[in-house]
């Protein structure tokens, strides 16, 4: 028996063949059999559902105030601008890393200055550009640990990214872009819809 | 009684190698004579791995995965569960004692080059268990749905962001949601409590088959095979692990059960260290601590992942730091191949590479010690300096392990 079995001798024409073609096929059905488990991952069909728009009554938002709102099951800031703060926007610009955000971070009608429809109401997610935290909002100017030079703006305690008022990120953080600014509109004077662009869908 | 025993294991000896394996892995596996302190850390690994797996299934007794229920779960455990706390904090110990004995162990093999020919493989699997144990350990703290459990996790999931192209749905396919929820919350239990262990216990074995095929590394880094008894064809250095060994293990498992106790009993928090205290806050999706930072076993690597602040090479820096947090941890792989010393053991290695060696601990020291710190431009500064010196070590092995000044391997072990 064992004398006359070879592998090398065996190995040749049709039997090569077969081994190959049932490890192609073998192989084909452990990709097949791998898909439905590894597609059961994604997100639901009920996650997908969950990303309704919100709507927010700004009518008792001081000036230098921040309204925090969740969406998608994230934080959306909406901030109040005083004149001081957005006097502060063009005299940082000269150490962001995208001040005229030329990324694509907002949407078209908020691609200006102050990032936003109204000059002084800022939407934004709350939510770092570098690894998802939260930015803390600090508006006092010049204070220690931020050095002289800051004149409010948004700083994350998790890696030390800073933004300013407008959420436009500064260089040498390791944050690549600015903040999104969400999809807005405003339904009324006082009331503003997050997530949705017509007043339709509300 | 001895008959009766006797005719008992020679009739399992005929369905099962029951005496054969004893002997082969433990009464006549022999091991070089010469073992020092830092040859308890393998054994205790082992130990703290049966406590983890212990403590685990206790604890899934009680513990709820869901983002609602989660954190009151893990309360309802700490006060109303007879010796819940025990259990838990027998858990949360373990973890980081986990890390402990794993980087001592670590350790001993960079200093002794039990990682070089012909141990690369077993050096190879025991990087994947050091993985695999990051992974449990990233999972495992997600569970109590605290603060830190939140925003850690938040952290590391967006990191698989950075990767272009791909990331944005690598990530949903993580997180089985658009943000950090419910969804992957139950999923990251599965991987804690299934997924991992199984892969863990698997590792595990497959490192003790591979140790005992090419036999254990020695302070003196010499091979005792190469001097075998001509009679017996046992190597005149050997001493067989049982009962030598496993004599001189039962006392670094006693010592090392003190210091777990008094952990356990004493400090379950390490002061904020193994427990940090904003995760006794439930998860708030809605802001971030105002300040964070991963569990101590963690912190060299995020030190890494956050000293990058500019871009270069085409790369923004926030890849660059994945890249360096994820390059910090693989590197070690590449050690069997980046030391060319003729000799293995730090005892007659020269002077360049005990330099390098103390270099990279006090690098890995300071990291890890920024990394418990809010960064500030001077924190940052020394982090991205001690990064350089972190990977320097790796990088120019390959030169300084080769002129280094060597002393000669002896023929048999010291006394």
């Amino acid at each position: 028996m064992a004398d006359s079995f070879s592998i090398d001798d065996e190995m040749s024409g049709r039997r090569k063949f077969l081994v190959a073609a049932t490890s192609v096929a073998g192989g084909i059905a452990g990709v097949a059999i791998a898909t439905p488990f590894l597609l059961s991952m994604m997100p639901s069909e009920r996650a997908k559902a969950a990303g309704a728009p919100v709507e927010v009554d700004i009518s008792k938002l001081e000036p230098g105030m921040l309204l925090m709102v969740e969406w998608r099951g994230r934080v959306v800031w909406v901030l109040n601008r005083t004149p001081d703060m957005l006097a502060s926007l063009e005299k940082v610009e000269g150490d962001l890393a995208d001040p005229t955000s030329e990324k694509k971070q907002q949407p078209d009608y908020a691609k200006n200055r102050t990032r936003s429809i109204k000059p002084e109401i800022f939407v934004t997610e709350g939510v770092c550009t570098h690894l998802g935290c939260s930015p803390v909002f600090r508006k006092d100017v010049a204070p220690a640990d931020l050095g002289p030079d800051w004149l409010g703006g948004f700083f994350c305690p998790c890696h030390g990214s800073k933004f300013d008022l407008a959420g436009r990120v500064y260089k040498h953080v390791p944050a690549p872009t600015n903040l999104v600014v969400p999809p807005h509109v405003y339904l009324s004077d006082n009331r503003l819809l997050i997530g949705s662009e017509s007043e339709g869908s509300a | 009684m001895s008959n009766l025993f006797n005719s008992m294991i020679g009739w399992i000896d005929k369905r099962f190698p029951l005496t054969s394996n004893w002997k082969a892995h433990l009464s006549e596996y022999y091991a070089p004579k010469n073992f020092n302190f830092w040859y308890f850390f393998g054994s205790l690994a082992l130990l703290v791995l049966v406590n983890q797996l212990l403590t685990g299934i206790f604890l899934t007794m009680n513990y709820k995965p869901d983002a609602s229920q989660a954190f009151a779960s893990v309360e309802y455990i700490m006060r109303d569960v007879d010796y819940g706390w025990l259990i838990r904090y027998m858990h949360s110990t373990g973890a980081s004692m986990f890390f402990v004995v794993v980087y001592l162990h670590m350790f001993r093999g960079m200093m002794y080059g039990s990682y070089r020919k012909p141990r690369e493989l077993l050096w190879l699997v025991g990087m994947c268990i050091f993985f695999v144990l990051m992974s449990l350990a990233f999972t495992g703290y997600i569970l109590p749905w605290g603060q830190m459990s939140y925003w850690g996790a938040q952290v590391i999931v967006s990191m698989f962001g950075a990767i272009p192209s791909v990331g944005e749905i690598l990530q949903q396919w993580l997180l089985g949601d658009f943000t950090l929820s419910d969804a992957a919350l139950n999923r990251f239990f599965a991987y804690h409590v299934v997924t991992l262990p199984l892969i863990l216990l698997v590792l595990v074995f497959v490192h003790i088959l591979a140790l005992h095929e090419t036999g254990s590394n020695n302070p003196d880094g010499i091979e005792i095979k190469e001097n075998k008894n001509p009679s017996t064809g046992i190597p005149v250095d050997g001493i067989p692990f049982h009962p030598y060994y496993t004599v001189k293990d039962i006392v670094g498992v006693v010592v090392f059960l003190m210091v777990f106790c008094g952990i356990i009993f004493f400090a379950p928090e390490m002061g904020g260290y193994f427990l940090e205290y904003n995760n006794f806050i439930p998860a708030n999706t809605l802001q971030t601590p105002d300040h964070i930072a991963p569990v101590w076993y963690f912190t060299p690597y995020y030190s890494m992942l956050r000293a990058v602040t500019v871009n270069f090479l085409g790369i923004d820096a926030k890849l660059w730091g994945v890249i360096l947090m994820a390059g910090s941890v693989v590197i070690f792989c590449f050690l069997p191949w980046l030391d060319r010393s003729p000799v293995k053991s730090i005892r007659y290695k020269g002077p360049l590479f005990k330099i390098a060696l103390t270099l990279f601990v006090i690098s890995f020291f300071v990291l890890g010690w920024l990394g418990t710190k809010s960064p500030t431009p001077l924190y940052t500064l020394l982090a991205q300096i001690f990064t350089v010196i972190y990977f320097a070590f790796f990088i120019l092995m390959p030169w300084y392990s080769k002129i280094d000044k060597t002393k000669p391997e002896p023929k048999r072990l010291k006394e």
